[in-house]
């Protein structure tokens, strides 16, 4: 207890003044009243001011959580229809091709929604169409982070909560794409139900748990709507609180520039301009998405019928954030050449099957999502970078990270586009085999090349930088020289664009350095191995030296002048 | 009989006897090959034996290279003895026949024969043995059809290779179920009767006629009602939604983003 916190911080006056404040305008006492009651002053002041750099790509978080809130609202207008029974009832609605047919509440309800309230159809469309959108910008949003590097110190936990609200979303749009009962939805359980039964041992008793008995059982659909409409968006909101809260205390990354450190964030603050910016994109990521809901279809639920165990449609996809589980399972073999890769396990009990050719598609499922979690502390640990980032890389600058980040998205496309292989095949007019052969191949091969090919175009391109720094751009204009010689001349970059082509970090190999008991460990041999695989081929950035040798060349160039003097000229015939 | 009795052994019974064999044999034979010919030009009633003759010269100009003289088959093309009428209608009906190029499945194109010469092929071919014969128009009437009863049908039997909204969908090695708009009901009763190309045959004891025709009725039903909802993206389900969202709907963000952080200059 320290005698300073006895002190008042105010006066008795002070506090009166204050009391007895009479604002002179209308707004101001409406302002006034409501901040003596809630104190809306301090909030104001410290969210109000709080800067945010511009630029386009720092956009689709909010296009996420726009779309994850649109989500809701519609959502929300769902469920004052929607009966999540599965109990049996005869369809008497609107839709001629599907009266009398027997089917769950859950299913005639999603119908009912569809021809038979007004403005039905295209809620649901909107939700649909907002759900893929919701993930579909939280992945590029994690794109951007990732290959700017703006997961790094401080951020990394915050890139962490960013893969859970991920996961949540998946979770989110898979539990609403079962609801409606249909023959496509019920597919997508089943195939769930058997990577569930396919985990030795327990899986059967985990499908049993989740089903409440045997697939399909008639309790699944009333759980997932629990889980759709109630615990999974609770968590996302909490997440994205989280999420919001922390990019508050971190302040938001900038691309580097002139004027702009680690010690700054350069950009406009949230009030008033950006406020009423990201408001204004509030309606416009709504107007998309209702212009998406009001022209495009989106499960037609009435085509697929009311769920029966035993029919399996041409055509039967998940929603495309799920498309890689479905990918990888089509493209695991059943056999290879002549050995079944399924085999029974004797167990005192009997016997469990161990169902490899669905257990072995789950690992690169998790190692992809476990790696996404990680991937902060990894690279850390790889680079032993210890300090605070604010400023981004520009991709080509982390040629390493780079070069990861495409590798591993070429994988997540491999698996991601087998999901549509009987679309390519069909539409391609390939063969269903081809294509599946071919996918396989480059599930292996595709992201190595990735990997090749993605660091070579990056110090391609960090050497053009170097090449722009030191000699200006190419300015398509060709010379005589009066010996002579012809040459194009190049324009030097101005000092802001210079500023951004030579300020970056490029770290260099850190070799395995011994512990404190003077030996090399096993994990800092791979940790050094790894730090070789992403920082052994390096284009430095050009140093100070280096540049104004290029500039001394240039004044030792007599013909450099007489651009300069021509253009001089013409300035001054203008006055 | 005593006549007969008192008669056998007259000089002449003998020579009485062979004429009488030999006119029996000789109208039996008459008679059994009239019976014949009877079948061969009128199994459905609706050809004459002209249709057959001239269906046959078509058949040995057009198809012989494959299915041999004959219709027996060849390496190149099965045998269309018991083929039926109705098979040759859907495949010469609707273009797949004669087969521009070979490959996994015979391609659907712009018809080769006309009506009239179609009708003659399939009178040939008809003629050969019974077959599946061309339906008739009281099982391809859509509107006595049962749409609903059709739909269930359609989706235990027809949708998982030609797809819940019959957009089609594919088979193994590059065959494929195609998509249904836009084939007329006779074709589609024919399909499911003979089983063109990789379909299995849904013969009367397993889809009875009125049944076929219910799920033809809920399939130009399904043509005629519209799509609900805006553009089908070629009802192909998830993956043309997902496309459009990575896409188009990826574009109008970006371009509003990009819009919205430029700076007024």
């Amino acid at each position: 207890m320290s005698t300073q916190s006895l002190e008042p911080k105010y006066t008795e006056a002070q506090y009166s003044e204050v009391d007895q404040y009479q604002p002179a305008t209308r707004t101001g006492r409406i302002s006034n009243y409501v901040d003596q009651r809630v104190g809306g002053t301090g909030l104001v002041r410290e969210f109000g001011r709080k800067v945010f750099p511009d630029h386009w790509t720092f956009m689709f978080g909010e296009v996420a959580l726009y779309s994850f809130l649109i989500t809701v609202v519609s959502g929300a207008f769902l469920t004052f229809w929607f009966d999540p029974s599965m109990a049996s009832t005869q369809y008497d609605g609107s839709y001629a091709p599907m009266q009398g047919v027997e089917m769950s509440m859950a299913y005639a309800t999603a119908l009912e929604l569809s021809f038979d309230v007004r403005g039905g159809l295209f809620m649901r469309q909107l939700h649909h169409w907002g759900a893929l959108m919701f993930v579909m910008a939280m992945a590029v949003h994690m794109l951007r982070v990732f290959f700017t590097g703006a997961f790094r110190k401080p951020r990394e936990l915050n890139w962490v909560v960013g893969c859970a609200l991920l996961v949540a979303g998946l979770g989110a749009g898979f539990t609403g794409y079962s609801l409606p009962d249909e023959v496509l939805s019920g597919n997508g359980l089943r195939i769930i139900d058997g990577m569930l039964k396919a985990i030795p041992m327990v899986g059967t008793y985990i499908s049993f748990f989740l089903f409440g008995g045997e697939f399909p059982g008639d309790e699944v659909i009333p759980r997932l709507y629990s889980l759709h409409i109630f615990v999974i968006p609770a968590v996302i909101l909490i997440l994205i609180a989280v999420h919001l809260f922390m990019v508050v205390v971190h302040k938001h990354t900038q691309y580097p520039g002139p004027g702009r450190t680690e010690r700054n964030v350069v950009g406009y603050p949230i009030g008033p301009v950006y406020a009423a910016k990201a408001g204004g994109f509030l309606f416009v990521v709504f107007g998309v998405l209702a212009l998406l809901a009001g022209l495009f279809q989106i499960n037609a639920l009435w085509n697929y019928g009311p769920y029966d165990p035993s029919p399996v449609q041409a055509g039967t996809q998940p929603d495309w954030y799920i498309g890689w589980f479905d990918g990888v399972l089509r493209l695991m073999p059943g056999y290879i050449g002549d050995i079944p890769l399924e085999f029974v396990l004797p167990t005192p009990w009997g016997g469990n099957s161990v169902a490899l050719p669905v257990l072995i598609p789950m690992i690169p499922i998790t190692v992809l999502l476990l790696g996404l979690f990680v991937w902060p502390f990894l690279e850390a640990w790889i680079t032993g970078d210890k300090k605070e980032h604010h400023v981004l890389d520009r991709p080509r600058n982390a040629p390493g990270r780079t070069a990861f980040g495409m590798a591993m998205m070429v994988w997540y496309f491999v698996m991601w586009g087998a999901a549509s292989s009987d679309l390519m095949a069909t539409h391609f007019s390939l063969s269903l085999n081809d294509v599946i052969i071919w996918l396989r191949v480059l599930f292996f091969l595709g992201p190595i090349l990735a990997f090749i090919i993605t660091k070579r175009i990056c110090l391609a391109l960090q050497r053009k930088d170097r090449e722009i720094v030191l000699h200006g751009n190419e300015a398509g204009v060709i010379e005589m020289l009066p010996h002579g010689e012809f040459r194009e001349k190049h324009n030097r970059v101005n000092d802001y664009e210079l500023f951004t082509l030579v300020a970056y970090e490029s770290p260099e190999v850190t070799p395995a350095r011994p512990n404190a008991k003077g030996k090399v460990s096993l994990l800092e041999k791979s940790r050094a191995g790894l730090n070789r695989v992403f920082f052994e081929d390096r284009v430095a950035p050009v140093s100070r030296e280096e540049y104004l040798e290029a500039l001394s060349h240039d004044h030792h160039e007599s013909s450099a002048a007489l651009p300069a003097a021509a253009s001089a000229q013409l300035e001054s015939s203008k006055h | 009989m005593k006549a007969l009795s008192q008669q056998r052994r007259h000089p002449l019974a003998a020579v009485a006897l062979l004429l009488l064999g030999l006119l029996l044999t000789g109208g039996l034979y008459a008679a059994a090959t009239s019976v014949n010919e009877a079948q061969a030009s009128n199994v459905p009633d609706a050809y004459s034996a002209s249709d057959v003759e001239e269906g046959e010269r078509l058949f040995v100009a057009n198809c012989a290279t494959c299915h041999g003289i004959n219709a027996v088959g060849s390496d190149a093309g099965p045998s269309l003895v018991g083929a039926g009428a109705a098979a040759v209608d859907f495949q010469v009906g609707t273009g797949r026949m004669p087969m521009q190029m070979s490959g996994p499945q015979a391609q659907e194109k712009p018809a080769q024969f006309n009506d009239e010469q179609t009708m003659q092929l399939a009178a040939y071919v008809a003629s050969l043995g019974a077959g599946p014969s061309v339906p008739e128009d009281e099982y391809l009437d859509a509107s006595e059809g049962d749409i609903s009863r059709g739909g269930e049908l359609f989706r235990i039997n027809c949708a998982m290779c030609h797809n819940a909204a019959a957009a089609g969908g594919a088979l193994t090695e590059g065959k494929f179920a195609p998509a249904l708009a836009g084939v007329e009901s006779k074709h589609i009763y024919e399909a499911m009767v003979t089983g063109p190309q990789n379909m299995p045959e849904f013969n009367d004891s397993n889809i009875p006629a009125d049944d076929k025709r219910d799920i033809i009725a809920f399939l130009k039903n399904n043509e005629s009602q519209g799509v609900p909802g805006g553009f089908a993206l070629g009802s192909l389900g998830p993956v043309s939604e997902g496309l459009l969202i990575w896409t188009l709907g990826l574009v109008l963000l970006i371009g509003s983003m990009v819009w919205l952080t430029s700076r007024s200059s």
